[in-house]
């Protein structure tokens, strides 16, 4: 599939990752946290991890900063084996979700920590301390103590701290989530911003999907400490590997069904007593047992039939409309029960829009809305 | 997502527009706050003031043993002369009489000592349990806490007994052989400071396992992260933060051990004459109050120099937020 070059991973074939998970398994007691888990990680990579809760992607994030031990499997950091080196000594630094400033120091004293740590000379310590202030913007704070600052500068000291002794990967547990949204989101871009600026390997845990797509060039999709899929944000949304990432990531409509043909001008799926035509794939064969993913936005909906009433359609009635400002969902009731999602962007005043409660409506799609899924 | 509905109007609120002063809970507020004040100036303030008293009189073989007394029927005539009465000449006894100064001397000694042996002491175990896990650490702080379930003079009694010449301690090092012929332990200023240590650990532990326990541990990870090795990491981030508990554990155990009685005069030698035996002796065995009541005035304003100095650790550690 066609990818913009911006969206692209910055992997190229070829050369070897700056970091490896190899087969790594980590238990807490009888419970598997991550689980035989293998991902390459490249040089200037924005690589996030997205999960739900308790799938294991933070406690990747610790093995890969050596607080955690792997049970089993290696990691590499470049060629060499991380097994052995001790977090104090591993070229990584952590972003910590409580940011975990040290209280007694000023920021100044909590940038300059690592560095001291490295026995820099006095006149590169401060000037190092310089510049990481003025990277995140704090250079009139650097005598303030951590509890003197506000949420979003508490971040800053975090993420200035935490670059200061040049890292070759940085990790970020969940960097943003203490801050309000719309922080949030501008921290986002600055962060995409400081990324491409220093060229530095970013690994970012979050369970936000937004974030996830916004700032990174791969994500990797985690559940219960496995890799369900890893792939571009577009790839992950437009292609999802199964159900679950589908589900996962965003809103979706999943239909299941048995494929009735498949050859070069298409795939015709039945199932749920409609059919769907699909564009052509190679790997599915007539009888197969298949779903169906069709985002809500992909969806047309119209109070007029379509021309075309035999495939890629459903009549209903209008059962709920939620109003989010940009976009209403529609919850759309197929005359046998089934619900449909369908989102529409508010390009005029909801206050005379067309549909409303209860209206009969027709929902239509193209070959190319409906995702086929084998599981 | 949101339905849209109207939203429901605002419920009315006529509590909110009385003004706060005039609410009943202040008045509450004001009388929880005067009820320690009056317990303060009726048991503190008030017995502080008939001890200064007693310091500025002088010694009678009377009944009470002192003079000037406040002879109420005598009205204006009474106050004037036991107003000219009062004077300063004990406090000068106690600066001319070299046995008091060294007393006083003697008991900082013991004092500053016994709270570094404290802190060696009691640092490690408050670390030990507050690194404990969430299961142990009740059952460790308990364990601390016990000796207070029997009285304080039996368990120095029984130190007694345990280093005695033919006591528990010289009996294991004999059997273990470590000595050859049974040690002095009784009597000396070693026994003094075993008793003190063993007395006044719980004050030690609990102030500093409270700074430890409530110490986030992600710190020390963000320590190892930046390349701080363990044991470096305990001096750059666990003993800063633990101050606060360092020292509340020292003001504890320092100012009561200044005046302590029972350890030295129980485990201690009669040669080593701590404040408060020296007061004791000279309220119980002397009868001379007024001198008694003075060294006490004395030991306060010295206790008060180290108090007010935590009192301005802890308003900096406020202001902290911490």
């Amino acid at each position: 599939m066609a990818m913009r070059q911006g969206f692209a991973p910055r992997a190229v074939p070829g050369t070897t990752p700056l970091v490896r998970f190899d087969a790594v398994s980590k238990r807490f007691g009888a419970v598997p946290a991550v689980d035989r888990l293998s991902l390459d990680i490249y040089d200037r990579e924005f690589f996030a991890l997205l999960g739900p809760s308790g799938c294991g992607k933070t406690t990747l994030l610790r093995l890969l900063a050596g607080f955690e031990v792997p049970d089993d499997g290696r990691i590499l950091l470049g060629a060499e084996d991380l097994a052995s080196v001790p977090p104090y000594r591993r070229p990584t630094n952590m972003m910590f979700q409580s940011y975990a400033l040290f209280p007694h120091l000023t920021v100044a004293g909590n940038i300059a920590f690592g560095l001291k740590q490295d026995g820099l000379a006095k006149a590169e310590l401060a000037a190092r301390v310089e510049e990481m202030l003025a990277l995140v913007k704090l250079q009139d704070c650097a005598t303030r103590k951590p509890h003197q600052l506000s949420g979003g500068q508490r971040q800053r000291v975090a993420l200035a701290r935490s670059l200061a002794k040049r890292p070759k990967v940085l990790l970020l547990d969940e960097p943003l989530a203490a801050l309000d949204r719309k922080l949030r989101e501008e921290t986002q871009y600055e962060l995409i911003e400081l990324q491409a600026r220093l060229g530095t390997t970013f690994v970012i845990v979050t369970h936000d999907q937004e974030e996830a797509m916004t700032v990174a060039h791969r994500i990797g999709v985690m559940d219960q400490g496995r890799l369900v899929q890893v792939a571009a944000p577009a790839q992950i949304y437009e292609q999802p590997a199964s159900r679950w990432v589908a589900q996962f990531i965003g809103d979706v409509n999943v239909f299941e069904g048995r494929v009735v043909s498949a050859d070069e001008a298409g795939i015709v799926v039945a199932g749920a007593g409609r059919r769907f035509r699909l564009a052509a794939r190679d790997d599915v064969s007539p009888g197969a047992h298949v779903w169906i993913a069709l985002r809500p936005e992909k969806i047309d909906m119209s109070a007029i039939a379509p021309i075309e009433t035999q495939d890629n359609c459903a009549e209903g009635r209008v059962s709920e409309i939620g109003y989010l400002g940009n976009v209403s969902m529609y919850k759309v009731r197929l005359d046998d029960g089934t619900e449909i999602k369908v989102s529409v962007a508010n390009r005029t005043s909801v206050l005379e829009r067309a549909i409303g409660r209860d209206d009969r409506v027709w929902l239509s799609w193209t070959n190319a809305a409906g995702v086929l899924l084998t599981r | 997502m949101t339905i849209v509905t109207p939203p429901p109007a605002p419920a009315s609120t006529p509590a909110l527009a009385r003004p706060p002063d005039m609410t009943p809970s202040s008045w509450r507020t004001r009388l929880i706050l005067y009820v320690p004040y009056a317990w303060l100036a009726a048991f503190f303030l008030l017995p502080f003031l008939i001890v200064l008293k007693l310091s500025l009189s002088q010694t009678e073989l009377a009944q009470p043993p002192y003079s000037p007394l406040f002879d109420l029927s005598a009205g204006f005539a009474g106050l004037k002369t036991f107003v000219t009465g009062l004077s300063l000449a004990n406090y000068a006894a106690l600066f001319s009489d070299p046995i008091y100064v060294l007393s006083y001397l003697k008991s900082l000694e013991i004092a500053i000592l016994a709270t570094a042996m404290l802190l060696l002491v009691g640092y490690p175990i408050a670390y030990g349990i507050a690194r404990a896990s969430a299961r142990w650490q009740p059952i460790l702080i308990m364990l601390v806490i016990l000796p207070f379930w029997t009285s304080f003079l039996i368990r120095v009694y029984a130190w007694i007994n345990i280093l005695q010449h033919d006591g528990l301690l010289n009996r294991a090092l004999l059997a273990l052989g470590i000595v050859r012929a049974p040690l002095v332990w009784l009597s000396t200023d070693t026994a003094i400071y075993i008793g003190l240590v063993y007395s006044y650990l719980p004050f030690m532990v609990l102030p500093l396992y409270a700074s430890l326990q409530t110490m986030d541990e992600t710190l020390l990870e963000a320590a190892a992260d930046l390349g701080c090795p363990r044991w470096k990491a305990f001096w750059s981030v666990t003993f800063p933060l633990s101050l606060p508990g360092v020292g509340a554990g020292v003001l504890l155990c320092f100012i009561p051990v200044v005046g302590e009685f029972v350890v030295p005069d129980l485990l201690g030698g009669s040669e080593t004459m701590m404040i408060g035996q020296t007061l004791w002796t000279e309220f119980f065995a002397n009868k001379d109050w007024p001198i008694a009541s003075t060294i006490a005035v004395v030991l306060l304003a010295l206790l008060v120099v180290p108090t007010l100095l935590y009192e301005r650790l802890q308003t900096r550690q406020i202001e902290r937020g911490g």
